[in-house]
């Protein structure tokens, strides 16, 4: 059977499925999911890229999660050098460790102390550090958030379960050019002594947001080993 | 790299140069520190600097690096030509919502294309 759309022949349908990443769903494709497909097939018509450019940067998506942001918070925690240049330098910093930034982005790195509380958000749109973190969670790409962050902090952080103390300062960064943001956690206490391994085990993605800080931890023998 | 103590640096001491003209827009006009105020205008379109913060008082905390291009232009397909500069501005919670309940010392920072911003004496 000949590739040539052929509107009259309604068997090729069935052959010829224009939806090569489509999902487990049933449901006709909606308006937004249709305009992709076209679009996307058009720059592979016109050769303008190719289909492996697509499967490529989605597998670079997918090799970006909150595990290496906690490797990065991990190696600030227990080398001051590497704190210092993550901070003075996130982007530069995160690319000596071998984590690449495909993208124009630069990175601020925040650093929650005693006295000032990070959180980040994107009012504009879904803004986040994926070179470091992954995809954003959807909450933080939904209106509710993107909107009461930068109004009320202390509520939306309160709904994480996040108290912070009224005499520390709220910092909420917005990010709406090329700077991307990441939050450097409070290292937990009682966690002398721990692996970078099992310090990395312990930072959460919303921790790096901003929404909730790190738990002091039990301190016990066999996290103490080096 | 670096020399101990005990062993003198063999490099020639550091003097930067003084004798280069910057590029008109090289220099950032804001340095950490400086009052601004937002630009108050409604051009159609999305525009990176959200209307929450339009007319509101800042002070800039830094000049973001590297220098971009100004996106209102690019965004919407013409050459922006020479980059210029972004500030990241700290603005207080309380001066953007009336009424701000939490501690007077919560505030937002966000980048801003200098091009939005207006020297301001407060």
């Amino acid at each position: 059977m000949s590739t040539h759309p052929h509107p009259h022949d309604h068997s090729h349908e069935v052959t010829h499925d224009h939806t090569p990443c489509a999902d487990a769903s049933e449901a006709p494709p909606g308006y937004y999911e249709v305009m992709e497909i076209a679009v996307r097939e058009l720059l592979i018509e016109k050769q303008l890229i190719g289909p492996g450019e697509i499967r490529r940067q989605i597998e670079v998506l997918d090799s970006r999660s909150p595990a290496l942001g906690a490797k990065v918070v991990a190696r600030a925690w227990v080398d001051p050098d590497f704190r210092a240049r993550l901070l003075t330098n996130g982007r530069k910093a995160c690319e000596d460790f071998g984590i690449s930034f495909y993208d124009d982005t630069e990175l601020i790195v925040l650093e929650n102390t005693e006295t000032c509380h990070n959180l980040i958000v994107c009012t504009l749109c879904s803004c986040y550090p994926r070179p470091v973190l992954g995809l954003p969670p959807d909450w933080y790409k939904a209106k509710p958030y993107r909107a009461r962050a930068v109004k009320e902090p202390r509520a939306v952080l309160a709904e994480f379960g996040t108290v912070i103390p009224a005499d520390v300062e709220i910092r909420v960064s917005d990010s709406t050019a090329q700077v991307r943001f990441l939050v450097l956690p409070r290292r937990p206490a009682g966690t002398d002594g721990w692996s970078e391994e099992a310090l990395a085990a312990l930072v959460t993605r919303d921790a790096m947001i901003g929404v909730v800080t790190l738990d002091s931890q039990p301190l016990t023998e066999s996290d103490g080993e080096a | 790299m670096h020399p101990s103590p005990s062993e003198p640096d063999p490099r020639p001491p550091f003097r930067p140069v003084t004798s280069v003209v910057l590029a008109l827009g090289e220099a950032p006009a804001f340095r950490p520190g400086d009052p601004v105020r937002i630009g108050v205008r409604f051009p159609v379109g999305h525009y990176r600097v959200p209307r929450y913060i339009r007319g509101c008082d800042g002070v800039v905390e830094s000049v973001i690096t590297p220098m971009a291009v100004n996106n209102e232009i690019e965004g919407f397909g013409h050459n922006a030509g020479s980059k210029g500069h972004y500030y990241r501005v700290a603005i207080p919670l309380t001066a953007l919502w009336p009424g701000y309940a939490g501690s007077p010392a919560d505030n937002l920072r966000i980048e801003v294309f200098e091009t939005w911003l207006e020297r301001s004496s407060t």
